[in-house]
């Protein structure tokens, strides 16, 4: 009897629609968040991630709409990021029916944020996201970048796990930018240095390309939950297919 | 009987969104979200729910009066009531948070800290909150449970768990580190230390019982 790893399927949504294309069998809408939530919901996704890359200020509240739709049928827990830049924001995705929030540029922006957020809602709901890229050196190290990982911070991405654990955050959603879209597998280096580093969850993202890449970031780098989104959006693998390889590797898993 | 009335008691900690929609979706006719005695009043069964701190819950749950609620609710109506979470945890005698808090005392026992190092069995380290799947070993036959196959995975998320002093009242038990209190019943009460408005199959299954029952063990 143990808790189990979670695996977490990922939604880009632009103005209510999601994008990167999802290609289920059977499903009508291929563009529908809501349709394809409850799709993952019925293979047995654990959580929702709802990365919300809407530019517009308008879009904000197709998405708030969005995140009310699925939250009406799907009851698992819905994380919801991407533009969380104020504690108003969070305020407005929590009433709407999110569970968590995920912090990322924001956090980088002004760090106070973060501890603000977690003193007020909780830490249960406050996720960081760190975009970490390699970066040259004797020693292997990693720094976090913004804008898509074309930009760099000069932070470093293990001591800002240890300070966003510090400040009150609940989780990490660890993005490793130079295998983000790669299917090469996760960045297990930097997944197992900052699941040792902190005290809390992490979720490793970024590169996940077949089902054993899974199993590694639990088994290899540590983590908590792995997040994917491509592997499933093509129907390459169901959620089902994803837990039920996880668990023949000896993972913890809710089948 | 029907499921009626519920009300889901706001003292505004967190989000009830998610748990008036669940109850909605397992058939729910009504469901209040309020503090206010006389909308309660109305409700043929009560959630007490309740997230963040405990020292914030407790100076809400007493600055609007929702103690006083919960034993009117609890001990002059005899209507059902179901903990979730904090709000299981705000019933015990004490919780070990935030450097010691007094708690409503209506279930003897302590709230207790997982720790800053906590480890499994075999001394790997396991991260604080529990947060995730785990399996809940029902101790009690109890309608809440029925349909619900033994060992089911529910939602939790937390960093303190219940050790109730009265094991006869214990209706589950978790296991992080340390066996845990994950369900308590007495009478018209039963309090859950998971989220079953986040349980999908499992924990919505729960709330219909909880909707079905007559508030008898």
């Amino acid at each position: 009897m143990a808790l189990a790893k979670r695996i977490i399927p990922c939604l880009d949504v632009d103005n209510g629609r999601v994008v990167k294309g999802v290609n289920f069998v059977d499903i009508r809408d291929a563009g529908d968040p809501v349709e394809i939530s409850r799709r993952y919901n019925e293979q047995g996704a654990d959580e929702i991630t709802f990365l919300d890359i809407t530019a517009t200020h308008e879009g904000r509240d197709t998405t708030v709409h969005t995140v009310e739709a699925i939250a009406a049928e799907v009851f698992i827990p819905l994380t919801v990021g991407g533009g969380i830049r104020k504690v108003e924001d969070i305020r407005e995705m929590l009433n709407a029916g999110a569970d968590k929030v995920s912090i990322n540029s924001a956090a980088i922006r002004e760090p106070e944020f973060v501890k603000r957020a977690a003193e007020r809602f909780g830490s249960q709901c406050i996720v960081v996201a760190i975009d970490a890229k390699r970066v040259e050196g004797d020693e292997p190290r990693w720094e976090i970048f913004t804008h898509g990982g074309r930009k760099p911070t000069g932070i470093d991405a293990v001591e800002w796990a240890v300070r966003m654990a510090d400040y009150g955050a609940g989780e990490i959603l660890l993005t490793s930018m130079d295998r983000d879209g790669t299917r090469d597998g996760f960045d297990l280096a930097v997944t197992r240095v900052i699941t040792d580093a902190v005290s809390i969850p992490v979720i490793a993202s970024g590169g996940v390309g077949n089902l054993e890449h899974l199993a590694e970031g639990v088994l290899e780098g540590g983590a908590d939950a792995v997040l994917a989104a491509s592997i499933f959006h093509f129907g390459e693998y169901t959620v089902q297919q994803a837990k039920e390889h996880m668990a023949s590797r000896g993972i913890e898993m809710r089948l | 009987m029907t499921a009626g009335t519920v009300a889901v008691i706001d003292y505004g900690m967190g989000n009830l969104h998610s748990v008036a929609s669940a109850l909605k979706h397992v058939g729910a006719e009504r469901v209040l979200v309020s503090h206010d005695p006389a909308q309660i009043g109305e409700a043929d069964r009560v959630i007490f729910p309740g997230v963040g701190a405990i020292r914030d819950c407790m100076a809400e749950i007493r600055r609007l009066e929702c103690d006083k609620l919960l034993l009117d609710v609890l001990e002059s109506r005899h209507i059902p009531v179901l903990g979730i979470c904090v709000g299981m945890q705000s019933l015990l005698t004490h919780s070990e948070e935030n450097g010691g808090v007094d708690c409503l005392d209506l279930v003897q026992g302590e709230v207790r800290y997982f720790g800053d190092d906590h480890r499994d069995a075999d001394g790997a380290r396991l991260k604080v909150p529990h947060m995730g799947w785990n399996q809940v070993q029902q101790t009690l036959d109890h309608p809440l449970w029925q349909g619900i196959e033994n060992g089911s995975r529910f939602y939790f998320v937390h960093s303190y768990y219940a050790d109730c002093a009265d094991r006869a009242l214990v209706a589950g038990r978790g296991d992080y580190g340390v066996g845990f209190d994950a369900a308590i019943a007495r009478d018209n009460l039963f309090a859950v230390q998971f989220h079953p408005e986040k349980s999908s199959d499992a924990g919505l299954a729960l709330l219909h019982n909880f909707l079905h029952w007559n508030g008898q063990a």
